[in-house]
């Protein structure tokens, strides 16, 4: 498949024919589908370089011209042109408080999220309190020389930056989805951090108010350069609602040398949404580089964020949750390219299955001949809540060099009746109980999460078990 | 206790002139009923204080009607310190994930610490004795000792007398294939260590 399929792509040339005028509101207009006057119009809006538009226009033929993936869950319903790719952001989401599914209203109640934050979830009103937040950080940030954009801002600002390294990490050809991305990017995140900077306070997108923060096709891009440390938080345990059934983003991570980054996500989409991200960093010689990755909600997840360890002594961690419930499908997991001497990993992946869902762990663990001494432990397993679920593990291991250590354990568990039967004789509840087996299941990645996170993801996790049982 | 692998196929267990037959492991929990487990499980990632809240607050919700009444943590805390150095549980171990990698010892002084900190009002204690050394079953019994008061009876299950050191039994019954075939005060523990079980005929 992907020999014909790279040929394919390859005969595209670099020539672009589709340099043509729209007017500037065309897409609010012709609203959904996709077409090479449509990207052509994104980039006219945006009033980008000559060279974004191309990189766009080529994507596009990137992504029409390679077959939908046949691996991993079943992405064929997806229907291209009934998604709207360049929308106002307040056309994105709900246009009011009662159009909102209740269902997604009633969590947010139960979750005690403040009424000005379900309204800023649900696009219907924006968070004021975290704007001054937000400036007073920028402040502090810019003093530093920190830049910290969105990513259409970044390219407006910083546009050489962005030039040498957009796309680098995740070339436009490098999937189906990541081609798409590149073709109709909006929003996502900008960030530099300069050698030696330690940024202190993790950044989060959730302060970085604008109308662009929560597409549909973010793409991220972060360059933290030599000795410096940043670490960067996205998304919310709250079930974030929209109408459009696909999310693709794109990130990019380059850490520097004896530098390290932290990236968590915590997602928890609407179950109409098809959540296909490619997310990859490269760290360097002495980096660190480290993925905590949630996935609650969506209907079919598949993210599997990647490491390239290029220099000597790189490390790299991935830590990723998947919960699947009633008609979902998680296929996630974390990929580690060992491909300099003494390079280190650890690949930590916890799945739940409950109500018929499907969780799964999919992973690539490589390491290249001439990477001496290096070590990788993966550590995979799954709990399966009841006889419907399912779960499923995928580890690939590719290694080409003999001085390596490298461990793999995976385990699958039900929750034990012995297990709900001691607690339960304790005075928890059935749900109680099973929700406290499941906390202390995912107990090894919640602990790597902020706070305020982790305490919601909990809550989240019992207002799960609260439906699944009893 | 309410294990469900259990089919109770005659009689009824009436607690305080309640009927709990039919009732759960959970309800009868939180009416005051209490095992102590010979062999009981671990819970990976799950604290033995986070455990200990939530089974005191959920006892507590259910005797408030359903309604959360949350314990103070300063009065947790406070309890929880108290007992733990009362059965000289160490502190780390309340940070530890219940039971995981416990030895033998901690887990039944960890029995006794929920025994202490959820005050029931019976306690059943299956073979609490059993694999402790002599300083462990002395803090053990002890700590079970002056937990029995007229608020709380405690039912000491056990293949032998040396607990009976530390624990002075009001009733001493001894229970052979299921039925109760002799009873007495505490002088019949002490007849039986003397003598041995021949006198029943229990089968080899």
């Amino acid at each position: 498949m992907t020999t014909s399929e790279t040929e394919v792509v390859r005969d595209i040339g670099s020539e672009y024919k589709y340099g043509f005028h729209v007017p500037e509101d065309y897409f609010f207009k012709s609203g959904k589908g996709l077409s090479h006057e449509l990207v052509a119009a994104i980039s006219e809006h945006k009033n980008e370089p000559a060279w974004m538009r191309k990189f766009r226009l080529k994507s596009l033929d990137y992504f029409l011209a390679r077959p939908m993936p046949q691996w991993g869950g079943d992405l064929n319903r997806i229907d291209f042109e009934n998604i709207y790719y360049y929308i106002r952001p307040t056309e994105k989401q709900a246009n009011s408080w009662e159009d909102l599914p209740a269902d997604i209203k009633d969590t947010w109640d139960r979750l005690g999220i403040p009424e000005a934050e379900k309204k800023y979830l649900a696009g219907v009103g924006a968070q004021y309190e975290s704007e001054v937040v937000y400036h007073k950080l920028q402040a502090d940030l810019e003093a530093q020389g920190v830049i910290f954009l969105d990513m259409d801002s970044g390219l407006r600002e910083h546009e050489e930056l962005v030039k040498k390294y957009f796309g680098t990490v995740i070339p436009q050809n490098d999937n189906k989805f990541a081609a798409l991305n590149s073709a109709v990017w909006s929003g996502g995140s900008f960030i530099y951090v300069p050698p030696g900077v330690k940024v202190e306070m993790p950044l989060q997108a959730y302060f970085r108010i604008n109308a662009e923060n929560m597409g549909q096709f973010e793409r991220t891009l972060i360059i933290v350069d030599e000795g410096a440390y940043v670490h960067y938080v996205e998304g919310c345990t709250a079930p974030i609602y929209t109408t459009d059934s696909l999310h693709s983003a794109v990130v990019e991570i380059l850490v520097h040398k004896d530098a390290r980054c932290r990236y968590t996500t915590i997602q928890n989409w609407s179950t109409n949404v098809y959540n296909l991200v490619t997310k990859r960093a490269v760290a360097y010689e002495g980096a660190t580089m480290e993925w905590v990755d949630g996935n609650l909600g969506s209907q079919l997840t598949m993210k599997y964020p990647a490491i390239w360890l290029m220099g000597e002594r790189a490390h790299g961690e991935v830590l990723s949750i998947a919960f699947a419930g009633k008609g979902q499908h998680q296929d996630a997991g974390g990929k580690v390219h060992h491909m300099a001497p003494r390079t280190t990993s650890v690949i930590t992946s916890k799945s739940i299955s409950k109500n018929g869902g499907r969780a799964g762990y999919r992973g690539l663990l490589e390491v290249a001949k001439g990477a001496v001494g290096s070590k990788s432990k993966v550590v995979c397993d799954a709990l399966i809540l009841d006889e419907e679920s399912r779960s499923d593990t995928y580890p690939y291991i590719q290694v080409d060099e003999s001085n390596v250590d490298i461990g793999h354990e995976a385990t699958v568990s039900k929750i034990g009746e012995e297990q709900l039967f001691y607690l339960m004789s304790r005075g928890l509840t059935e749900a109680e109980a099973s929700a406290m087996i499941v906390s202390g299941f995912v107990e090894p990645i919640t602990k790597e999460l902020p706070l305020e996170y982790a305490v919601e993801m909990n809550r989240l996790i019992q207002l799960q078990m609260e439906g699944s049982v009893g | 206790m309410g294990h469900p692998a259990y089919q109770i196929t005659e009689g009824q267990i009436l607690f305080d002139g309640k009927d709990v037959t039919e009732a759960g492991a959970d309800e009868r929990a939180q009416r005051g009923l209490f095992l102590a487990f010979q062999y009981p499980h671990a819970i990976p990632g799950v604290t033995v204080t986070s455990f200990l809240r939530s089974a005191m607050n959920a006892i507590r919700k259910a005797r408030a009607g359903g309604v959360d009444d949350p314990v103070p943590i300063p009065e947790f805390r406070k309890s929880l310190l108290e007992a733990m150095d009362g059965l000289k549980v160490s502190r780390d171990l309340a940070q530890r994930y219940l039971n995981d990698g416990f030895s033998g010892g901690e887990k039944k002084r960890v029995e006794i610490l929920q025994m202490a900190m959820l005050k029931p009002r019976i306690a059943v204690l299956d073979e609490t004795d059993s694999g402790l050394d002599i300083d462990a079953l002395k803090i053990v019994a002890q700590g079970v000792q002056e937990l029995v008061s007229p608020e709380m009876g405690a039912l000491v299950i056990t293949h032998y007398q040396r607990i009976l050191n530390y624990i002075t039994p009001d009733f001493v019954h001894v229970f052979v294939d299921g039925r109760i075939v002799e009873e007495g005060g505490p002088e019949l523990a002490h007849k039986l260590e003397a003598e041995g079980y021949q006198a029943f005929e229990v089968p080899a």
